[in-house]
């Protein structure tokens, strides 16, 4: 069974997000890019899959040169080889035209599952898996908190809101998971040493049979208008309990009138 | 007037809060119509409860097997209906399945989409909280039918009768419809308590809390605010309560009117979820906390003296 699992290069969370005051895209100057972390979750899953499976594993990544760092350290954790997305006519791109683009390059490797994380920490959309899954005919069993194959049988737990459901389909099939999963591993040295030498195949939009006028930031279905970076929230007030923290609250939410 | 086709989420034969909200947000933009996805008889138990609230169409997309596969049979019908009727807009609930309905009609219609919306204008602008809360963003489509997912708690839900007509809707399930076929559903936890995603009030409990029996204490307070229960990874990574009220970038995104956090330090991944709550109230014993940051109102002090004694307090103005 052959894998390729999608990752993403995001802003560090606990960093000061902003976006760009010239178009309105994301701001990458100045903070520091990691991997989506709820990608790690589909990184490892994949190596499982393959250690119980066999066949390759193959990560695939769009976005700018940098993303290269992001694709070694997935190289490191034991996938076999990268796929680097990357043109400055993507820049801007939607979710719906990065889906596009991605399945584009899903089509210049063969393919039985595309494994995704949940959700990118940024854009938090939660959608590229469902987008894929239109785009590439196939079935799409998302949000998996666990997940077994047995030939082209793939099952599923799937969870909801107040559970789980239990849900299977026929390869091939696009697949996200989220973080209850398993536990992602470390890179061992072995592995970092190992990275540098795996191939990464960079493909840009002219690769991708894409044309220059199709992606991007003018292309764009979605646009952004306005953006505020002013914070919306007023810092509170904090008081230390002296025997009577549960009446402040109470007078707080009687003044405030939320009760 | 332009139509505005909004997807029904129902449960046990009542429609959801959320729906209600999103008639009301689709009344500004044009005229609602509601598309109800079930077994045959659905849409005539729903229908009164929708008229209430604006719409003047049900469309009732009945088959006896339609929840029986994952989103694409809700595709197939909607991309249908939005590439025969263009509405101006479809609105549905940024839920988990009923996003993933959305950016699949928006990419097999060829429409612009846009995810959770806070905020939404009459030409379709939509109002983002985005990066936790610390960036406000407008934002638009360019196409014909703007594909718009709402969070939850984004508007109040106002009534305006209407008189409604039920439409059937032709459901033909084609093979590729059922590609991802769902074996069983088992639901974990439920409870009388509102339903988190919607409540107007939450209370989580996390780490500090201790044990699953100590949660007792985050549930009365629940009861006396009449608020839904959740609770930090932490919390339920120990297995002190159910995963479903898991709040956060992995568990569920609340936007209440009221929070109240107890035992929690706010985590990057917890505040994620539950930073655009529109009152936020901490209680935790370390004055270092990030929680402390976010908060409106915070007491640093021990959660097991200072949630009974708002309790007692609550009841006692209750009189
Ligand atoms: C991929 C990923 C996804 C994640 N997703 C989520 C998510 O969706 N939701 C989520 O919540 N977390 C999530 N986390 C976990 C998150 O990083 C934190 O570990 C978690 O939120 C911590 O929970 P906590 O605040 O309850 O525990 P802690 O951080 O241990 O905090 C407990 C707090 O309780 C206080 N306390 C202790 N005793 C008392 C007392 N008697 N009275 C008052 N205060 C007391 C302490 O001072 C402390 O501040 C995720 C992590 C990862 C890596
Ligand atoms: N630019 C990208 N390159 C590779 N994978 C991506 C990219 N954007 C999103 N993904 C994948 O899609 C998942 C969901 O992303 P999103 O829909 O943006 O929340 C992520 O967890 C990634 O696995």
């Amino acid at each position: 069974m052959n894998t390729v699992v999608l990752v993403k290069q995001v802003p560090d969370t606990w960093a000061e997000r902003s976006l760009s005051s010239a178009d309105k895209t994301l701001n990458r100057e100045g903070v520091d890019a990691v991997i989506n972390e709820l990608d790690e979750y589909a990184v490892e899953e994949a190596l499982r899959l393959k250690e119980a499976h066999g066949g390759t594993v193959t990560v695939l990544s769009m976005g700018p040169a940098r993303v290269t760092e992001t694709i070694r350290k997935v190289l490191s954790m034991g996938v076999d080889a990268g796929i680097h997305v990357t043109d400055d006519a993507l820049h801007g791109s939607d979710a719906i035209q990065t889906a596009r683009a991605i399945a584009a390059a899903l089509g210049t490797v063969g393919w039985d599952l595309v494994l995704t994380g949940v959700e990118s920490t940024d854009a938090r959309m939660s959608v590229l898996p469902a987008l894929l899954a239109e785009l590439l005919g196939v079935a799409q069993l998302s949000r998996a908190r666990a997940v077994t194959v047995d030939g082209q049988v793939v099952r599923i737990e799937r969870s909801t809101d107040d559970g789980y459901q239990v849900v299977e389909a026929t390869l091939p099939a696009v697949l996200s998971v989220v973080e209850k999963i398993n536990e992602p591993r470390y890179p061992s040295f072995k592995g970092i040493m190992q990275a540098k030498s795996k191939p990464v195949t960079t493909l840009g939009v002219a690769d991708l049979g894409l044309a220059a006028g199709e992606v991007g930031l003018a292309a764009a279905y979605s646009q952004v208008t306005e953006v505020d970076q002013r914070l919306d929230r007023q810092v509170g007030q904090v008081v230390k309990d002296e025997g009577d923290g549960g009446v402040k609250i109470a007078d707080y939410l009687v003044a405030r009138k939320l009760v | 007037m332009a139509e505005v086709l909004v997807l029904v989420e129902h449960a046990r034969g009542a429609v959801k809060k959320v729906t209600l909200e999103l008639l009301t947000a689709a009344r500004s933009l044009g005229v609602p119509g509601a598309v109800v996805f079930g077994p045959p008889g659905t849409a005539a138990a729903l229908a009164d409860r929708l008229a209430e609230y604006g719409a003047v169409a049900v469309h009732a997309a009945e088959a006896d097997d339609i929840d029986d596969y994952l989103v694409a049979p809700k595709v197939d019908v909607l991309a249908a209906m939005v590439t025969d009727r263009a509405p101006t807009a479809l609105l549905v609930a940024s839920t988990a399945e009923s996003r993933e309905v959305a950016a699949r009609v928006a990419v097999r219609t060829g429409n612009g989409l846009i995810t959770d919306a806070v905020g939404l204008d009459a030409d379709r602008t939509a109002t983002q909280s985005i990066f936790g809360g610390a960036v406000t963003v407008r934002s638009t489509v360019r196409t014909g039918t703007a594909v718009i997912t709402m969070r939850p708690n984004s508007v109040d839900a106002v009534p305006a009768p209407a008189g409604v007509e039920l439409h059937p809707v032709p459901v033909s399930l084609s093979d590729e419809a059922r590609r991802s076929r769902i074996v069983e559903r088992v639901e974990e936890a439920r409870s009388s308590r509102p339903e988190l995603a919607e409540a107007s009030v939450v209370v989580s409990g996390g780490r500090g809390v201790g044990s699953a029996a100590n949660f007792a204490v985050i549930e009365q307070l629940a009861d006396a605010l009449g608020a839904a229960v959740g609770a930090s990874r932490a919390a339920t990574d120990a297995g002190w309560y159910p995963h479903s009220a898991q709040v956060g970038q992995t568990g569920v995104t609340v936007s209440p009117q009221l929070y109240i956090a107890a035992g929690i330090s706010g985590a990057i991944q917890h505040r994620a979820g539950m930073q655009t709550s529109k009152t936020i109230i901490a209680i935790n014993k370390d004055p270092e906390a990030p929680i402390f940051e976010i908060a409106d109102f915070g007491v640093v002090g021990d959660l097991f003296a200072v949630v009974p004694q708002l309790v007692e307090e609550l009841a006692r103005r209750a009189g």
